[in-house]
């Protein structure tokens, strides 16, 4: 098992560098300009300016290359000098945005909890949620409950965040006035009063949020409880005369997890892109808002550096989801 | 209680009331909503209209716009003339004095030294300065003394108020910023961010395309504004949301730029918490007529003037597409109440706008149809005109908006009926009003044969903007595609305005050559302007004292702004 981890981390690195090098050309090619939000008064050539103000003069092998050393020799040592106070990365030019001109990871560093405590928190709930409705409506097949899951897991996966998230808005912000419609990303949980605030207003992104993983994740617990519920050893189980809640929530529940901890794991790093759509709704302004308007406004950097921390923890974590699946099935091993 | 103590008590708050009616932070916390998030608090480093607006909450310059569009003083005693002998008679220098006393909010006191670092900041060639266009011409400021500054012009400038007058031109420290001159300024990020400024707030926290708080400046010159002690000027979402939080839920107290469909924004007024507010300022929606043929046949050559465009250079032509569209119903549909349909590429200031174009406000199809006819085009059997071979057949390109595209729909059927074949495209914003050379999609390019969009001019003063279109100032592949005369009109006569106009200081003879310039495009239907935007804000029933304006940012009077009682 651990020659296997070490062989996929080290494979890892290859494939790292190369998903980087085409996100980087793949933004090069796209003929968007960093300039285009600047207003038309700014004449051209102070336009022309202020990109080479930006190094965007620069051959591509030079930006990419400068993009390399900063990303991975530079940033490590800013963490490496926060972490123990030293003085490496003093004076050397890190990743810089070319929207605010300041280091894109204070950004994010900034934005993640935001997107944390939002999309985490939904995605935590969307589980929970859904574990006890997969479980229930597979044990009652074809049950009221279960046709009742069925149909909210159609609205989670088919009705859209802009919509829900907008009509939750209308009823619970504008009609009945309980929820605020913008998230104070400034709001510091420092009491029971503020606590209750941050509970308000996170209320209806988490809500919106949770549905789909809720959707999504009752779906696949319900199909491997009922793959696992016709198997022999179900049968056995119960002629040992085993109680029904032993059979089901012990023996049964524990193979049907396999599949699903896979899929609960592949949808992490998903947390950590943010929600583009739901934080845009809800002003909640955390990696997925900051993603989008890097996007609109062409900041190369930017981008280039949030979508490859998203091809790091994808990586990653399929890793962890087939080590995951080696711990949870004796069966499977991987050397 | 002594009856003593009773009476010192009752006289102390006698004493304290009116003092507490308008004092410093009295009014608590404001809310204001930009849709689009600051993404920094130095607008020299962007150009960008919410920088400059966040940016106006902090730093000033020496005199600005109100929202009549006059020039009024800011952190100066007068505002210099040639009357009051602070613009010289040969209109090439100006003397700006600083009043006594104005600090920054750091308590030290603002000097003509910070004017001219601030002069030096943004022309350093390194240093990306967006703004450097407002320095333009200026050779020199000198400091004959603390309060003093003399910005001495190159050439004579028959209006002097580009540099350090209005939003874009804010003084900034010299003390703070003297390390982040040129290549540095990229880096300053702690002084980008929290910039020390002359104005009634200080930055408390910036957080970039997020939110940014203000607390009220200590030092700021009235010991009694601003009234809000703390401000919290936040970012993200869009339109609808931010009309949606001023005007429906109440929860913030001022939105900025609403282009929203008309029958939302009076659904959303109609909840009665906020109310809509807009101005006029010189925005101009507009299709730009090409006289080049953009064709790929004509080679290198395509679209300069050396190849004309093989029908839209015949004036006939140009006009009947002006006259078949219906301006009043095209704005009102797109823009409601805050639009106004217009025949000016120059329709604001008031004093500028011409009346002798008025009759496009009218269409005539049938009229349009005459002249085509008269100018030989014929029906083939396919309805379409055409005449030598030529077949009136357009390519109309704009940016992707959903007003913009009802537009297009709409002129569409109406040049239909004319006989003339169109054909829409639209491109996406970043890519339309990028200026990358290599995109043939820009709208600068313009290898179409008809585009629209919207363009404006900042400050009150219409030369560099008329002046966009003399021939120089054709996008050509020699000068990388650059330049604002989009329709690469050229003629001698209109070159010949321009150069009168950038020697002339009499405000009557400059307004009659403005309005001689956008005559002189209007008639020759190089530009179809079709609506006159406003601009278009909202502000809650409890906030006071805002007054919109467009000549200078929205937050320029912000200290005045009050919590209604």
């Amino acid at each position: 098992m651990l020659t296997f981890t070490i062989r996929r981390l080290l494979l890892a690195v290859p494939t790292l560098l190369f998903i980087s090098l085409v996100i980087f050309l793949l933004l090069k090619l796209a003929p968007n300009d960093p300039m285009a939000q600047v207003p038309l008064t700014v004449p051209p050539e102070v336009k022309e300016k202020m990109r080479e103000a930006l190094g965007l003069g620069a051959p591509i092998h030079v930006q990419y290359y400068k993009w390399l050393v900063q990303m991975f020799w530079i940033e490590p040592q800013v963490l490496i000098d926060h972490m123990t106070g030293s003085t490496f990365a003093e004076g050397k030019l890190r990743v810089i945005s070319w929207q605010t001109r300041s280091p894109v990871m204070d950004i994010v560093v900034q934005r993640i909890p935001q997107t944390l405590w939002v999309v985490g928190m939904a995605y935590l709930v969307g589980v929970l949620i859904a574990i006890p409705i997969g479980i229930y409506s597979a044990y009652k097949q074809y049950s009221i409950f279960d046709q009742i899951g069925t149909f909210i897991s159609m609205i989670g996966y088919s009705v859209p965040p802009f919509f829900s998230g907008v009509l939750m808005i209308v009823i619970f912000s504008v009609l009945l006035g309980w929820f605020p419609s913008i998230y104070d990303t400034t709001l510091v949980v420092d009491s029971w009063e503020s606590f209750g605030k941050q509970l308000k207003q996170m209320i209806m992104p988490v809500m919106v949020l949770a549905l789909q993983t809720t959707a999504q994740i009752s779906r696949f617990m319900r199909a491997s409880m009922l793959d696992n519920l016709n198997q022999d050893y179900v049968r056995t189980a119960r002629a040992k005369g085993l109680s029904e809640q032993v059979v089901v929530m012990v023996h049964v529940l524990r193979n049907s997890m396999i599949p699903v901890v896979t899929v609960i794991a592949l949808g992490v790093p998903a947390i950590f892109g943010g929600a583009i759509i739901t934080e845009q709704v809800f002003k909640v302004n955390g990696i997925g808002q900051l993603l989008i308007t890097a996007i609109q406004a062409n900041d190369l950097p930017m981008v280039q550096t949030l979508t490859f921390m998203f091809a790091i923890l994808i990586v990653l974590f399929n890793l962890i989801a087939d080590i995951m699946y080696g711990i949870l099935d004796p069966r499977i091993r991987y050397d | 209680m002594t009856i003593k103590a009773i009476l010192m008590g009752a006289a102390c708050s006698f004493v304290i009331a009116p003092a507490a009616m308008a004092e410093r932070g009295s009014d608590g916390h404001l809310n204001i909503i930009y849709w689009q998030a600051p993404s920094t608090m130095n607008n020299y480093l962007s150009g960008g209209t919410k920088e400059m607006d966040a940016a106006s909450m902090v730093l000033e310059p020496l005199a600005r716009y109100d929202e009549t569009g006059a020039i009024v003083p800011w952190l100066v005693d007068e505002v210099p003339t040639v009357a009051n002998g602070g613009v010289s008679e040969d209109l090439k220098t100006i003397t700006w004095k600083i009043s006594e006393g104005i600090t920054w909010s750091d308590g030290t006191a603002l000097t003509s030294a910070d004017v001219k670092f601030t002069w030096e900041y943004c022309t350093n060639p390194d240093g990306g300065c967006a703004n450097s266009n407002y320095y333009e011409d200026v050779v020199s400021v000198d400091t004959p003394d603390a309060l003093t500054a003399v910005v001495t012009f190159g050439v004579p400038k028959p209006f002097p108020y580009g540099p350090f007058v209005g939003g874009n031109t804010n003084i900034i420290q010299a003390a703070q910023f003297a390390e982040c001159v040129g290549a540095k300024a990229q880096e300053c990020t702690t002084e980008n961010f929290n910039p020390i400024g002359t104005g009634p707030f200080m930055v408390d926290e910036f957080r970039p395309n997020d939110v940014i708080t203000f607390k009220a400046n200590p030092n700021y010159r009235d010991p009694n504004k601003p009234s809000f002690a703390t401000v919290t000027f936040k970012g993200g979402g869009d339109a609808t949301a931010a009309g949606r939080s001023v005007l429906e839920t109440g929860e913030f107290d001022y939105a900025w730029n609403l282009q929203l469909a008309p029958d939302v924004l009076s659904n959303m007024e109609a909840a009665g918490k906020g109310k809509v507010i807009s101005g006029y300022g010189s925005s101009v929606e507009r299709i730009m007529v090409n006289l080049t043929d953009v064709r790929p046949e004509a080679g290198d050559e395509r679209g300069t003037v050396a190849k004309p465009h093989p029908f839209l250079t015949d004036i006939k032509v140009r006009k009947a597409l002006s006259m078949a569209i219906d301006r009043g119903l095209l704005t009102e549909i797109g823009y409601g109440a805050t639009g106004k349909p217009t025949c000016n590429v120059l329709p604001a200031p008031a004093i500028y706008a011409s009346s002798a174009n008025d009759a496009c406000l009218v269409q005539d199809i049938a009229g349009a149809n005459a002249l085509l006819d008269e100018a030989g085009y014929a029906r083939g059997g396919d309805g379409i005109r055409a005449k030598d071979g030529v077949k009136l057949s357009v390519l109309y390109q704009t940016s992707t908006n959903a007003v913009r595209q009802d537009y297009q729909a709409l002129v569409k059927q109406w040049w239909g009926e004319l006989g003339v074949e169109v054909e829409l495209r639209n491109i996406s914003a970043s890519v339309f009003f990028g200026s990358d050379p290599g995109s043939n999609d820009t709208f600068q390019k313009f290898f179409a044969d008809v585009e629209m969009y919207t363009n404006n001019f900042s400050g009150t003063d219409p030369e560099s903007y008329m002046g966009g279109w003399k021939c120089d100032q054709a996008p050509t592949p020699d000068n990388q595609w650059q330049g604002n005369n989009m329709p690469r009109f050229c003629t001698e006569a209109y070159d010949a305005l321009v150069a009168e106009m950038a020697v002339t200081g009499d405000i009557d003879k400059r307004i009659m050559l403005a309005k001689a310039m956008n005559d002189t495009l209007m008639q020759a239907y190089v530009m179809l302007p079709i609506t006159h935007r406003s601009d278009v804000s909202a502000r809650s029933n409890t906030l006071e004292g805002v007054r919109m304006n467009v000549w200078d940012t929205e937050t320029w009077n912000v200290a005045d702004w009050t919590r209604a009682k």
